[in-house]
């Protein structure tokens, strides 16, 4: 009998244990710096010394480290907004539009109702900012659930126009007058988040509480909750829920205004807390990042809160690092790429594997 | 000296992840022979073919053509050694006509080709018609003449039959008939004994992934054939329930409904269904079951047309608003995983998904559904690692039986199931007939929507059959005949006007 | 001629200017999707192809390289894009939207750093290169009036859209190797199964698909930016060319005529008198994006058959799923 041969395949494997599939993507992440280190070297850099630097950047001093906590307060919270419309599969792409949306909001209340204590004005602005920023996020869902609309390109597009409604507002009706360019005046003093102690940072704006009791809260929100059990039904399998006589455009509509609402949320801690003013700038690509956070926390709320600490870290070392090299801060960017990509690819070798021969059993 | 054979495999064997779907299988098929394979659901019969046109690459093992052996890297492989697959599920391009889909991928084949292919073995079809305008029968048609224009000479059908009315079922064997004189080898892949009686040379049969032997058909009968596929001697005879016929609890009215593109669905559909009864919907794939089952449950609307649960009226309802009326129906759709079921959750988060909202409060207790799973396992004999698993991971038959366990539970008055059985094992099969008939007993009424006329003819009071959405009979079992209700799904006698006449 | 009518030419002018790197993008993203793979990253590539273009013309001031390595460059993004969702299965959302972020990120980057490398004030074209992609001058015809400057005085790259535009066009619709490619969108099973090599026409498409966003790049920063490099120089038009894929309904004749709409809109602001109306330039800066909308809108409410998404968009495929 002729010598069986079989050609090398790709099979799809069982199931992989989690400290495994853990380790896998740990490993991406680390083959990942070493390409972004393959990348400096070739630009000319030593990458060690690069990449030390930036980590003292990141968390050298306390000072450094409660930049880079302030890095992460709005990172995670949009994460954490994210996370609730990908659990529903819905591709919310437009955090960056709905963090702008509740800033906006927060800020008109910034600029114009000041004259109230703050103990009423602060939590107005998170209200006005979750509001907006919800409604902001019902537009795609309501087109969603009405006729089907492409919600990705769709929440993108929203983006682009909060950005230049900003554009709008500093050229025009909220244009500091004092100011020699356009830009918009800073929050008065009773507008601004107190400051609280965090652990062995010192003060740090009001902000880092809220964003933990968010983390508990979605995570309650989506363990325990008939919503939670809803939503997750709805993103698994929506055929099944609307078999099961669940109000799917409701649930669809409710969860995006509560994800479009935390995104809103974290403009308004943005504007109120480190920038102290409205500036076009204050999403900054946070909405783009969070979809890679969310994914790479495997939509855990947990996860999310690490992972951002870690490009917050990775963002705040990268600044460090052009005032010391030079090299520009968008390197935070690329290298955000480079893990992402390597990442997905690790991801394959969770669900696959490859087989060659194979002897006979006999 | 024997011949030397078309096709040989020697100890092939496949497995995914840690199921064996195929273990060391040895078959040969020669020249001029149609060899059926029979197996149960899940015994590997798909695998291996998928093997032979080059969809699977086998774990180990060998396979011979013409006595050569060869590796099958791709289907582009398969079709060059003259390997013909026609699938079960039709590979075909929806938007592409018959004609573009025959010609896909062949570079050298000219635009007639396909008219002579037709002609040659007797299919009549619109080559330019597209293929998402088609009846099930011409996608078949079309599916087998990709093949017989690319000159192969060793085909393989799996499952041609299941689709197919009686009469369209003899018209495919005239055109094996046809093909074996044309000395070519046919594997032709089914679960139903009469088929393979009726047509094939020599039976191979698939057990578990293993050969359990083949024989010459001539040589065997029914009996002996299932003892082998199933292992162990069985009555397939199904169980009838006889019950005096209750009162009316669902009265569907002249419904009818299109689908978006405005073509008919269901065309003015008139029955009663009576407590301790169950009624059998028959027709082919595509006549109207599931639009007819979506519209009673709620899940799709109606154009016209009433349906009454009882004194109330439910067309217009959502799956919701009926639950809120206090009705209590049970629907089991024919894609369990697709609509019914949550593939990625786990047992107590899928029985849940009908009565998560009679809890009280915003949070959702999970207590009760865990007990109710753990003491679902045991009655019926659920095979799961355990009970977090997500329930995709579990086989057809173990999902079918939450299904059907978690609708029970919630005692209904109408069950309606579409397909209960489809995937599973006769074993399987069996256990979900029974409980059927349970339920029947307790005064229940069942809708059932089947595909195999032997069991309906056992297991329903009464059959209504489906053409093109229109109802073209309804009749008592006892005096049905499978030949009847076959002319009764092709729309013939009753319907002058009928397209496939 | 009277004012009026200079205007309007211009208007129209200045609208084809800008649509053509939406065209470029648009005719790329209608290749990718074709072939069954969403790709978010048209964005991503532009601005590849935009940076690496940029510095392949600042360095060796040849127009040749300038739009090979564009396309190169748009290739290479697709490439990644290509080996992770079509060999490893990765999902293409998120892979595309990160080959977004690491374009974006590689184009500022290295943008930033050429500036900081070079002499203040240096980091431009040669005055040799701008004139060989600035508008052609074809004698007679362009002095036509009116037609002339409309059809006659563009940049090659300008003709190389539309002459794309039109070979992917016939490509799709009359070639065998189209039908396969529709096949291959539709229903990769089925073209599996017909013997068409699936991922290798996943690949090509792709690639090409990329190459095409990397000349919408070079467009965008030698003959919009006329050769200065700007940081977030793309600013979303990779972005419009997906909707316009749906605009266009897959068809590239359609995506000629709607880049010009968006080119149109994207200029107006310049073209309306204050006069006429006094609008914020923030809010005209809007408008593309505003009508985006309303054409997704649109697009989703008139459903037709032929005009849908490839069936398997989005979707990869792995032949020995069970």
């Amino acid at each position: 009998m002729p010598k069986p041969w079989v050609m090398p395949h790709i099979v799809q494997r069982g199931d992989v244990k989690p400290v495994i599939a853990w380790s896998y993507r740990a490993l991406a992440v680390v083959f990942a710096l070493a390409m972004g280190g393959v990348f400096l070297a070739l630009l000319g850099y030593n990458p060690i010394l690069v990449y030390s630097t930036m980590l003292r950047g990141a968390l050298g001093t306390p000072g450094m480290q409660k930049e880079t906590l302030k890095l992460t307060i709005p990172l995670a919270l949009t994460s954490l907004g994210v996370l609730l419309a990908f659990k529903m599969k819905f591709w919310n792409i437009g955090a960056e539009g709905q963090i702008a949306a509740g800033a906006i909001a927060a800020s008109y209340f910034a600029y114009f109702q000041a004259h109230l204590p703050p103990a009423v004005l602060l939590p107005l602005m998170a209200l006005a900012a979750i509001f907006f920023g919800g409604l902001w996020g019902l537009i795609p869902a309501w087109f969603k659930t009405r006729f089907g609309t492409n919600e990705t390109l769709f929440t993108l597009m929203l983006n682009y126009i909060m950005f230049y409604f900003i554009t709008y507002l500093r050229e025009g009706p909220w244009r500091d007058p004092a100011g020699g360019f356009a830009a918009m005046p800073r929050f008065p003093k009773q507008a601004r988040l107190p400051e609280v102690p965090f652990p062995f940072v010192g003060n740090l704006h009001i902000g880092w509480i809220v964003l933990i009791l968010m983390v508990v809260l979605v995570f309650i929100y989506l363990r325990f909750t008939k919503h939670g059990y809803e939503l997750t039904v709805v993103g698994e399998n929506v055929r099944t829920a609307r078999y099961a006589g669940m109000p799917v455009k409701k649930i669809i509509l409710r969860t995006m205004f509560l994800s479009a609402g935390l995104c809103g949320l974290a403009g308004m801690l943005q504007v109120a807390g480190p920038d102290r003013q409205l500036t076009d700038a204050v999403a900054g690509g946070r909405g783009f990042t969070a979809v890679s956070v969310v994914w790479l926390a495997r939509l855990s709320p947990a996860g999310c809160l690490g992972v951002s600490f870690l490009f917050a870290a990775m963002q705040k070392g990268c600044s460090m690092m052009q005032t010391e090299y030079r090299i520009p801060a968008s390197m935070s960017d690329i290298l955000q790429g480079i893990i992402l990509f390597s990442v997905l690819g690790a991801e394959f070798f969770l669900q696959y594997r490859l087989t060659s021969r194979k002897e006979v059993v006999v | 000296m024997p011949e030397t054979p078309a096709i040989e495999l020697i100890r092939l064997t496949k497995c995914f992840g840690k199921v064996t779907a195929c273990d060391c299988i040895d078959m040969d098929v020669r020249h001029g022979e149609i060899l059926a394979l029979l197996g149960e659901n899940g015994s590997g019969k798909t695998t291996l073919t998928n093997m032979l046109s080059g969809i699977y690459q086998p774990d180990a093992g060998q396979i011979l053509l013409e006595g050569k052996p060869v590796t099958i890297r791709s289907p582009r492989d398969a079709i060059r050694m003259g390997i013909g697959m026609i699938h079960q599920h039709f590979k075909l391009v929806d938007v592409l006509s018959a004609r573009e889909n025959i010609l896909l991928g062949q570079a050298g084949l000219i635009k007639t080709a396909p008219e002579e292919a037709a002609d040659t073995f007797g299919f009549k079809v619109d080559l330019d018609k597209k293929i998402y305008d088609m009846s099930v029968s011409e996608k078949q048609a079309v599916e087998i003449l990709k093949v017989l224009c690319r000159g192969a000479d060793k085909l393989i059908l799996d499952e041609p039959t299941a689709v197919l009315t009686p009469q369209e079922i003899r018209a495919l064997f005239d055109a094996l008939e046809r093909m074996r004189k044309e000395c070519k080898a046919v594997i032709i892949i089914t679960h139903k004994l009469e088929e393979v009686m009726a047509v094939s040379d020599r039976v191979c049969v698939l057990r578990k992934g293993v050969n359990v032997g083949t024989v010459n058909t001539h040589e065997t009968n029914r009996f002996l054939l299932t003892e082998m596929m199933v292992g162990k001697p069985i009555s397939l005879d199904v169980e009838h329930v006889d019950m005096p016929p209750g009162r009316t609890l669902l009265r569907v009215k002249n419904l009818s409904a299109t689908d978006e593109g405005g073509r008919h669905l269901i065309q003015d559909v008139s029955f009663d269904l009576k407590a301790g009864e169950i009624l059998g919907v028959a027709g082919v794939a595509g006549s109207g079951q599931k639009a007819l089952c979506e519209l009673i449950a709620g899940i799709e609307k109606a154009d016209t047309g009433t349906i009454h649960m009882g004194e109330t009226r439910i067309d217009g309802m959502s799956p919701g608003d009926i639950t809120k009326q206090g009705i209590s129906m049970a629907f089991i759709p024919e894609d369990r995983l697709g609509m019914g079921l949550v593939g990625g959750m786990d047992m107590p988060d899928n029985l849940l998904i009908k009565t998560y909202n009679d809890q009280k409060g915003f949070f959702l207790s999970r207590k009760a559904a865990r007990i109710e799973a753990a003491e679902m396992v045991e009655r019926l004999r659920i095979v799961t690692p355990g009970l977090h698993v997500n329930i995709q991971k579990l086989s057809g038959g173990n999902v079918q039986k939450i299904l059907l366990g978690r609708e029970i539970n919630l005692n209904p008055r109408v069950l309606i199931t579409a397909y209960p059985v489809r995937g599973l094992d006769i074993g399987a099969s069996m256990t979900i007939y029974d409980m059927l008939n349970e339920q029947k007993r307790k005064g229940v009424g069942i809708l059932f929507v089947g595909e195999d006329l032997d069991v309906m003819l056992g297991l329903c009071d009464r059959i209504m059959v489906l053409c093109a959405g229109r109802v073209t009979a309804i009749v008592e079992s006892q005096f049905a005949t499978k030949a009847l209700l076959g002319m009764k799904m092709a729309g013939l006698v009753t319907d002058k006007e009928d397209e496939y006449a | 001629m009277s004012s009026f009518v200079e205007q309007v030419v211009a208007f129209l002018y200045a609208a084809i200017l800008a649509s053509v790197p939406l065209l470029y993008g648009t005719l790329g993203e209608i290749l990718t999707q074709k072939a069954g793979n969403l790709n978010l990253g048209v964005e991503g590539m532009m601005y590849l192809g935009a940076i690496a273009g940029f510095l392949a013309g600042f360095y060796t001031d040849s127009l040749v390289l300038t739009i090979l390595f564009g396309m190169l460059a748009g290739a290479f993004g697709a490439g990644m894009y290509a080996f992770l969702t079509v060999s490893l299965k990765a999902n293409q959302n998120v892979t595309g939207l990160t080959l977004t972020i690491f374009g974006t990120g590689v184009a500022n980057f290295l943008g930033e750093k050429t500036k900081l490398g070079v002499p203040v004030d240096t980091m431009f074209m040669s005055a040799r290169l701008k004139s060989l992609m600035s508008p052609l001058d074809l004698g007679w015809l362009s002095d036509l009036p009116i037609i002339g400057t409309l059809l006659f005085e563009h940049s090659i790259l300008t003709y190389l859209a539309v002459l794309v535009g039109i070979a992917m066009s016939m490509y799709l619709k009359r070639s065998r190797m189209g039908m396969n490619l529709r096949a291959v969108g539709e229903n990769p099973a089925a073209a599996d199964a017909m013997g068409i090599p699936v991922n290798a026409y996943k690949y090509g498409h792709i690639l090409v698909g990329g190459a095409l966003c990397g000349l919408g790049g070079v467009y965008v920063s030698m003959v919009t930016a006329l050769g200065n490099w700007q940081p977030n120089i793309i600013s979303g038009q990779g972005w419009i060319a997906i909707a316009l894929v749906i605009f266009a309904s897959w068809k590239p004749m359609r995506a000629i005529m709607g880049s010009l709409v968006f080119g149109a809109l994207s200029v107006l602001r310049l073209y309306v008198s204050r006069d006429v109306a006094d609008i914020p330039g923030a809010l005209f800066s809007m408008l593309p994006f505003v009508v985006t909308c309303m054409v997704l809108v649109l697009s989703s409410i008139r459903m037709k058959r032929e005009n849908q998404q490839p069936a398997s968009c989005g979707i990869n495929y792995f032949r020995e799923e069970r």
